[in-house]
């Protein structure tokens, strides 16, 4: 027995290194780990990566930023201009979409339509992927001290990104909306049609489960159902590229994601969200859960707010006023509409004049958390200074308690003017502390 | 003397030694690179580093032993890195080490057209096992797809010329 084992010595080795190496797989596949259990080996080597990766990430963002906004300059001036074209249109759309979005307010509080709306998020980088098609995970450099569990909803500027599955101390895994295990709730937007989407193994992305009996045109838009308790309602999750039947009873619905989810840098993960019934008085509302991409982009710098917004905020009265006399917009704020562009939907209020644009800047150290308090408390409200408030808690920075902000109810912008007059009630996301 | 005979030059009957610097260090960087690059390129992901990395081990050390256990501790390393079981990876690799090492004793492992055929040829293998496992053992649903499979051994097989070029520098006779 000895000689035989000796003479076949390598392929007794293979033999029980397979061995082993199955009956591990038979485990866990008999008996999965409990949802937000980690296996000791998946720990220690996710401890052992992602350090690496957040110094590698944290590197290469540095060669960018300095590439980037110190040598490579090439047509700024001309982008620059295009954005500010860009930002007055933008300017004109806003106002119409607030009278939208007021009616509909209005609407809702009649009908004691209850609504979701997102508390605190998180901002956080990702570091890493699982390097793997077959499994769609992202890592991001925020884990359980900063407040992540299993099962919160991932997002971006775009839509929806994904939902956590793991988390580690410093850092979490996503699992994408295009993995194949993966499942969200989805409606589309026109018909109103509720399906589940779905990814799969070459990581397209399908809606299933939607009758073939049912009329879908090619370019409607999808957004989240909140029937899965993860996602709130009223996400972005993309676009409906193609429908064919499919081999059953339902459609096969092929959807682009909104989320870019093949360059993703920064995400929001959403900690807290709170079922409200939205009320008419509430002239711009509580912030809903679609307006929050607009509003916390984890690309807005932490910065010193300048000296104008302070006195903004200093003086309530004219705080809106004052950073009007700045010459151009920041490019947070560019940023922060190109988000509402991507996601197409009115944030809660957005008949801001120009005066009330905040001061903010350049996108912040992705390793700082951010907690938002509820925004769905915060009171749109002149007094507070719109632009000071912003330009005061940059997305980026734990913020403190505001200094009460007088709880004047504030008459609803003014509908039939296109450019409210500085000075003017700012919009909810504005005045909400990040 | 068979042995001796099936040779055609000292080069192919070569065995060859890392420091182990080298043996933590550059299976490390292909994880980390491979974990890192799909991040920001995404098509980057059909490139697989760490089973090239076990090639290149297992064809230069020539050892089988050796190859199947390099070929399990990354492949376990890679499972640890996706929400999958462990082991799927692990098993592949384990077997590509082992039949890496086992050709590697066989044929002459340094020209790039020889290289070229290995990369090419154990993605396969690779691919295969992967599939047969995680749809027989782990119940996952996978599909399998012959032209993306095709195109990605293609591609591992081209980056296992150059890999294996740059990871020649660190190899000392033994």
């Amino acid at each position: 027995m000895e000689n035989v084992l000796t003479r076949y010595r390598n392929t007794t080795v293979l033999v029980a290194v397979l061995f082993v190496q199955i009956i591990g797989l038979a485990v866990q596949v008999k008996k999965p780990t409990e949802a937000g259990s980690t296996s000791l080996i998946r720990y220690w080597v996710v401890s052992a990566i992602t350090p690496l990766e957040r110094s590698a990430v944290s590197t290469s963002r540095g060669i960018r930023y300095l590439w980037s906004n110190y040598l490579y300059l090439r047509g700024v001036r001309a982008e620059n201009r295009a954005l500010k074209d860009q930002i007055d249109r933008m300017r004109i759309e806003e106002v119409r979409l607030q009278q939208d979005a007021d009616q509909a307010r209005r609407l809702q509080s009649l009908l004691a339509f209850k609504e979701q709306f997102i508390t605190e998020t998180v901002a956080a980088q990702v570091i890493g992927s699982s390097g793997s098609e077959q499994s769609r995970i992202l890592y991001i450099d925020k884990g359980s001290s900063e407040g992540i569990a299993p099962d919160m909803a991932v997002i971006s500027p775009g839509g929806i990104v994904g939902k956590v599955l793991r988390v580690f101390g410093s850092s979490s895994q996503v699992l994408e909306i295009s993995d194949q295990t993966s499942g969200v709730g989805a409606i589309l937007d026109k018909s109103r049609l509720q399906g589940i989407l779905k990814g799969s193994a070459s990581g397209d992305v399908t809606l299933q489960y939607v009758m073939s009996d049912e009329k879908v045109e090619p370019g409607e838009r999808i957004i989240t159902s909140g029937g899965d308790r993860i996602f709130p309602k009223g996400l972005p999750v993309g676009t409906v590229i193609s429908v064919n039947p499919g081999r059953d009873l339902f459609l096969n619905i092929r959807v682009k994601p909104a989320a870019d989810l093949a360059r993703l840098e920064e995400v929001l993960v959403i900690t807290k969200t709170v079922e409200k019934t939205v009320e008419a008085t509430e002239a711009s509302g509580p912030v809903r859960a679609a307006d929050i991409l607009a509003q916390r982009l984890p690309t807005v710098k932490k910065q010193e707010p300048p000296e104008s917004a302070k006195a903004g905020a200093a003086r309530p009265s004219a705080g809106a006023a004052a950073p009007a006399a700045r010459p151009g917009v920041p490019s947070g704020v560019a940023a922060g509409q190109q988000a509402q562009s991507a996601t197409g939907i009115a944030p809660a209020a957005h008949a801001v004049p120009p005066a009330a644009r905040p001061a903010t800047a350049a996108p912040p150290p992705a390793s700082t958390a951010t907690t938002a308090p509820p925004v769905s408390q915060v009171k749109p409200d002149a007094s507070t200074g719109g632009a000071g408030s912003q330009s005061q808690a940059p997305a980026g920075t734990t913020p403190a308690p505001k200094t009460p902000a007088p709880k004047t109810k504030a008459a609803p912008p003014p509908a039939a003017s296109s450019q409210p007059p500085a000075g003017s009630q700012p919009p909810a996301h504005e005045a909400a502390p990040r | 003397m068979n042995v001796a005979v099936s040779y055609t030059s000292r080069e192919e009957i070569e065995v060859y030694r890392f420091s182990p610097l080298a043996n933590v260090l550059i299976p490390l960087l292909a994880i980390l690179a491979q974990v890192f690059i799909p991040v920001r390129l995404r098509f980057f992901s059909v490139f697989d580093l760490p089973l090239l990395v076990t090639l290149f081990f297992a064809v230069a050390r020539r050892s089988q032993v050796s190859g199947l256990m390099t070929g399990a501790i990354i492949g376990l390393v890679q499972d640890a890195l996706t929400h999958q079981p462990l082991g799927l990876y692990g098993i592949a690799k384990t077997v590509v080490g082992y039949g890496a090492s086992s050709l590697g004793v066989k044929i002459d492992v340094e020209n790039p057209g020889s290289r070229l055929l290995i990369g090419f040829g154990f993605y396969w293998v690779h691919q295969a096992v992967y599939f047969l496992v995680a749809r027989n053992i782990a119940g996952l649903s996978l599909e399998w797809r012959w032209l993306h499979t095709l195109g990605a051994a293609l591609a591992n097989g081209l980056l296992a010329i150059v890999i294996f070029a740059v990871l020649d520098r660190y190899k000392q006779r033994a």
